[in-house]
């Protein structure tokens, strides 16, 4: 089992999610949060002076998935949340050590 | 030429009601727009209520209401507000003025719709000025002021051509200008605050008593009749559209608002003319219309984004023609087909298409030249972190 960390555009997220679904992966945790990557954030001219913005607002997706399903899950992202310009975000693999439902005892089984 | 302690006391209130509504503007179209661009919105209104107060001050009032020169334009004697003093017929006409004022700035602030998450604020302080010196003030005084549409008989009450047809086609000019926002019908741009949306029509809802009934400019019966009928429109249009709304759906909050908008805009020129019950089926017609006009402008993909076309535009069109339909002679002194007299209806129709076509082209060409001046839109990336920071350095987020 894989954690699939996804850090995207916020304005791209309802497609990125409806395109997860169609693969048949439903199940996500999602948070708005604010971030930032090599650039620092955006650059504005304000009556001459700089003035970054230095945190830019994102959606950041959490799903645990099958070990095969992290590749074609990592397409989909890519494909629906794609602009090409700095800023569409970053895709994170860890692994999961373990599940277990809290609703009951289930633990690290297929079904999860 | 007396004053009139009754009416001196009423207008200064309805003055105040009616300066209420470009805040309640700013804060209706603040709540329909993505949160970075919230304090944008409210500002708008602001500044507009600021240029036009000064404006109007130096040399807004004079053309519109000073003597009027060969049916186009009013004299230029009150430059500087030179002349216009405490004495006056019935109100003071320096009451007049500030009335008159509080009017020409609401109007501007519905235009904000046209540009909402993407306009430079220097280039609107500009095109604003250019605007409501160029577009407003020739149509008010063709209007109000004594200009060549009062003298055939073209009647608008409380501003039904002058302000709602006008900001409605100027909305769309200023829209096709300066086109549409990055991610138009690409991704979702719903409203972002709903109950600040509701608050802000409760506020217009509350300043229109002020903008109608005081276009009496006495405390009279008259203006008593265009208070009760100002609220059965508003009520009328909020049950409708939420209605036609229903049955595609589910009835939103937003839609009912919206509706009360639309009757609120459909009754402004025709409050002074028809009865109660005119009022509802005027209220009804433009919930119902104005909400079908909405899906249109969806469907052609056009980025009006705050819709004063389709509300103010549309209703204001409607209500001017109802004056021709429900007006009846006892209560403003003209009659319309239910009287059995068809003529004030083609004088409506005349005046409605004029000023559709003056305000849409005008606007088109005042736009066109301040966007090759100065450029009316920020940059892509000042639109993608929004207005609140890129105009003013603010943010309502942590």
């Amino acid at each position: 089992m894989k954690l699939v960390i996804a850090v995207i555009r916020p304005e791209k997220f309802e497609l990125v999610k409806k395109a997860l679904e169609v693969e048949g992966v439903v199940g996500m945790t999602v948070t708005e949060v604010k971030g930032r990557g090599e650039q620092k954030g955006i650059a504005l001219q304000f009556r001459g002076r700089a003035m970054p913005v230095d945190l830019i607002p994102k959606v950041k997706i959490e799903m645990v998935v099958e070990d095969a399903d992290v590749d074609k899950i990592i397409g989909t992202i890519r494909a629906n949340g794609r602009t090409g310009k700095p800023g569409d975000g970053r895709i994170f693999v860890a692994p999961v050590e373990s599940i277990c439902r809290v609703r009951t005892d289930l633990e690290d089984s297929a079904d999860l | 030429m007396a004053l009139d302690s009754g009416d001196t006391a009423f207008i200064p209130i309805c003055t105040a009601l009616v300066m209420l509504m470009t805040p309640g503007v700013g804060f209706f179209y603040s709540g329909l727009v993505r949160r970075k661009n919230l304090i944008s919105m409210v500002a708008l209104s602001f500044v507009v209520f600021s240029i036009v107060a000064l404006q109007w001050v130096f040399f807004g009032y004079s053309p519109v209401f000073g003597p009027d020169i060969s049916g186009i334009i009013g004299s230029f004697m009150f430059i500087g507000l030179e002349g216009v003093g405490t004495t006056g017929d019935g109100i003071p006409d320096l009451l007049f003025m500030v009335f008159q004022l509080v009017f020409a700035a609401v109007i501007l602030a519905i235009v904000t719709s046209a540009v909402a998450d993407r306009v430079k604020l220097s280039s609107f302080i500009v095109f604003g000025l250019l605007w409501t010196t160029l577009v407003y003030d020739p149509l008010a005084h063709r209007v109000w002021g004594g200009g060549w549409a009062a003298q055939p008989g073209i009647v608008d009450f409380a501003g039904g051509i002058v302000v709602h047809i006008s900001v409605g086609f100027s909305a769309l000019a200023l829209a096709l200008v300066i086109g549409k926002r990055v991610g138009f019908g690409q991704y979702s741009m719903d409203p972002h605050n709903i109950p600040m949306t509701l608050l802000g029509g409760a506020l217009l809802w509350f300043g229109w008593f002020g903008f109608n009934a005081g276009s009496a400019l006495a405390a009279n019966g008259l203006a008593v009749n265009a208070f009760v009928v100002t609220n059965i429109s508003a009520a009328s249009g909020a049950l409708a559209w939420m209605g036609a709304s229903w049955v595609r759906g589910k009835p939103s909050s937003l839609g009912m608002i919206s509706g009360a908008i639309a009757g609120l805009g459909a009754i402004t020129p025709a409050a002074g003319f028809v009865g109660p019950l005119a009022a509802i089926v005027i209220g009804m017609v433009s919930g119902v219309l104005c909400y079908y006009a909405l899906l249109f402008r969806i469907r052609k993909g056009l980025d009006e984004s705050l819709d004063a076309w389709a509300i103010h535009g549309v209703g204001g069109f409607w209500g001017t023609l109802s004056i021709g339909i429900f007006a009846i002679a006892s209560i403003g002194g003209v009659s319309g087909l239910i009287a059995g007299v068809g003529e004030q209806f083609l004088l409506q129709a005349f005046g409605a298409v004029t000023v559709m076509v003056f305000s849409f082209v005008g606007t088109y060409i005042i736009a066109r030249c301040v966007d090759a001046l100065m450029g009316l839109r920020v940059s892509e990336d000042e639109e993608y972190v929004g207005l609140d920071l890129s105009q003013h350095g603010e943010s309502i987020q942590v």
